[in-house]
């Protein structure tokens, strides 16, 4: 690894709801795979529970979500409320899929740092995933798998 | 000379070369390689007379929020032309849960209308006689319940099962390759489907009992070629396993149908439509030996590529509609849906769904296509492509065979792996310029105006929950009950399951009861998330 990667963030996958079509989510998690990031790829068919939970145990800085169902409002905000709840609010929630204009102030509110639309490049969701920093740097200690990290 | 790029590749990555002359098909014979319309190989088309005698149907795709809504849609189409209804469910229907279970939150009515009982069904198709209009059901996992609630509908409004004309889409295996909205494993699914099947044979005459479908493997990213081989192995598999089940061929062929998406490449997608026909009239005969000659004909519903939309410029999308659309009916699609132009962001508008289905009448009514059968029959390119594109599908039907069968293919993950990898080298193509998308990596606007689009409100689900509970309450629950416990002792004694489905829904068993049974017995499928 380069000099300065070192402390690059890992990333969950995943689709969140019912919707199947994972075309997008498996080009953009092998383009981060691909880029040198470490992606922990969840597949299809998670509920929020499911994600935060092996968000948690997977020791991930960042979760990214794929979503074309328009379930998007209720979901993001299922995950903001469990991590919440695991006092894990720091891992950065982004997303990507079919999201209108009007809603995207919405997810902010939420904590939702960003959302890719249609027209998104693939080197632009890898920039964005690079800048993301580890949680521990960030001051985020509690690990709730109880994993010891090495800094 | 210069040329305007180093190679010419279509969507397969099949390379075209300049013209195209009598030597690209040298062995051309017209008898073996086209012959008649009707007639086979049915190269040319399934029926003599084409759109000469009946046009295609046109069937736009719908559905959204509360059946009441849907139903609205419905015959707000069919005052404007449509001649066929397409009902597109919601995401919970697709799983086989109903709208209040918890994995349903936030997804009721959002991609298609919310069914949950057959109330539901009935408001449905309200004033919408079925014995008159046909009717398709996209729905797999869950199709033996959804079919049965739409009997169930029509015998209610006194419709003989024998007068309905419509279109099961019933094929799980390209869910498991592609759109994965599944229930069950394969093997059960491959049963339930044979008893749709048998049902169909015995006491629905004209009704489609499956639809095998390659518009979502392409939609997936599939190329053209593997859109086609992927798709008539799974028709081959089908009729295997329906044989296996001791139905015999000549009975259900006839009624086996198709669906494929109408993509971006005209000519590649007009070859890949006559090389479909051509090439399973030709294994049918070889693999089968049908006495019936409707059991080598391929008939096709098409659909016009929703991956190939854009959220940029979103009008340009009616122009690409209208290519693709064309290339369909070159194709000889016996149905056409034409997607709006909105639909890459939203489920469509009524002035947006108007276009499409105006896209289809002037393609019927005005460009003249419609009047000669076949008409690129002969082109010299035509044929060399419709050559190529069939050995090529060929070649993947022997490795599909070498594997031992779809099934096992996809255990193997191999047909998963060569889609993604397509639809990854698509993308890696857009992304650096090679492929060019107008208005996506060319003749980019900077600003794009706002948009209107159909809103689907929070409220369609607590009242659509509200109503579910509301009947709950209503009907006679120990005959409920007893319905879902018939049902299992079936499942459980390997009987035919369409009988005790149909009780079930005629009791007012939902959706998610129903398939809670079929998960209890046969167990759910799942995938191993890999790249």
């Amino acid at each position: 690894m380069a000099k300065g990667e070192t402390s690059r963030a890992r990333v969950l996958i995943a689709k969140v709801g019912l919707d199947g079509h994972d075309r997008g989510v498996k080009i953009v998690a092998r383009a981060l795979r691909d880029a040198g990031i470490e992606v922990v790829y969840l597949g299809i068919h998670n509920t929020a529970e499911e994600i935060v939970s092996s968000a948690l145990q997977e020791d991930v800085d960042a979760i990214g979500l794929s979503i074309h169902s328009a379930a998007h409002l209720t979901l993001f905000k299922e995950i903001a409320k469990r991590l919440k709840q695991n006092k894990a609010s720091d891992i950065v929630v982004f997303g990507g899929g079919i999201v209108p204009d009007e809603d995207l102030p919405i997810l902010k509110r939420l904590g939702v740092k960003k959302i890719f639309t249609p027209g998104a490049s693939l080197e632009e969701i890898v920039r964005f995933v690079k800048s993301i920093p580890r949680r521990l740097e960030r001051g985020a200690i509690v690990r709730s798998s109880g994993k010891f990290h090495e800094l | 000379m210069t040329l305007r790029k180093k190679a010419f590749k279509n969507l397969s990555g099949i390379e075209i070369h300049g013209a195209y002359a009598p030597a690209a098909i040298s062995d051309f014979d017209y008898a073996r390689d086209l012959g008649e319309s009707g007639e086979f190989p049915f190269t040319r088309g399934v029926y003599p007379t084409m759109y000469r005698g009946r046009l295609w149907t046109m069937r736009q795709f719908a559905g959204f929020a509360s059946a009441r809504e849907t139903n609205r849609r419905y015959r707000y189409l069919l005052s404007h032309g449509n001649t066929g209804l397409s009902v597109a469910f919601d995401m919970p229907t697709l799983m086989g849960y109903d709208s209040d279970h918890p994995r349903s939150k936030g997804e009721v009515g959002r991609c298609g209308v919310a069914i949950d009982s057959v109330s539901d069904m009935e408001i449905l198709f309200r004033d919408i006689p079925l014995d008159q209009v046909s009717v398709s059901m996209t729905i797999n996992g869950p199709a033996i319940v959804l079919f049965a609630m739409y009997l169930i509908v029509a015998e209610r409004q006194g419709v003989d099962f024998k007068r309905l004309r419509g279109t099961l889409q019933n094929d799980i295996l390209k869910e498991y390759l592609a759109q994965k909205e599944w229930i069950c494993p394969p093997a059960p699914s491959l049963k339930i489907i044979n008893d749709t099947i048998r049902f169909c044979v015995e006491s629905v005459p004209l009704y489609h009992p499956i639809s095998i479908s390659g518009y979502h493997i392409r939609e997936a990213g599939s190329t053209a070629v593997q859109e086609l081989a992927f798709t008539l192995y799974d028709g081959l598999t089908y009729v295997q396993s329906a044989l296996e089940s001791g139905l015999t061929v000549d009975d259900f062929a006839p009624r086996l149908s198709f669906f494929f998406n109408a993509h971006n490449d005209f000519f590649e997608e007009i070859a890949k439509y006559r090389a479909a026909r051509r090439l399973w009239a030709q294994e049918m005969r070889r693999r089968f030996r049908p006495a019936h000659p409707g059991s080598l004909a391929l008939r096709f519903h098409a659909q016009t590529a929703g991956c190939s939309l854009t959220a940029q410029q979103p009008y340009n999308n009616v122009v690409r509609v209208s290519l693709q659309a064309l290339a369909a009916v070159l194709g000889g699609a016996q149905s056409l849906h034409t997607n709006s132009l909105d639909e890459t962001l939203a489920l469509p508008t009524e002035e947006a769904v108007k276009i499409a289905l105006r896209t289809q009448q002037i393609i019927a009514h005005e460009s003249g296509v419609a009047d000669a059968i076949d008409p690129v029959g002969g082109s010299y390119y035509i044929e060399w492509l419709t050559n190529r594109l069939e050995a090529e599908a060929k070649s993947y039907f022997d490795k599909l065979d070498e594997m031992g069968g779809m099934v096992r293919a996809i255990e193997l993950g191999f047909p998963q792996g060569e889609i993604h990898r397509a639809a990854l080298a698509y993308q890696k193509e857009i992304e650096s310029g090679e492929r060019i998308i107008v208005g996506v990596n060319a003749f980019t606007e900077p600003k794009e105006p706002p948009f209107k689009m159909l809103k689907i409100k929070h409220a369609v689900e607590r009242s659509q929950i509200r109503e579910l509970r509301a009947r709950k309450k209503q009907r006679a629950t120990r005959r409920v009950r007893s319905a879902l416990q018939r049902l299992e002792r079936i499942a459980v004694e390997n009987g035919n399951l369409m009988p005790p489905v149909l009780d079930a829904v005629r009791a007012e068993a939902t959706v998610g009861e129903i398939c809670d049974v079929l998960r209890k017995v046969y167990g759910v499928y799942r995938e191993a998330a890999s790249l």
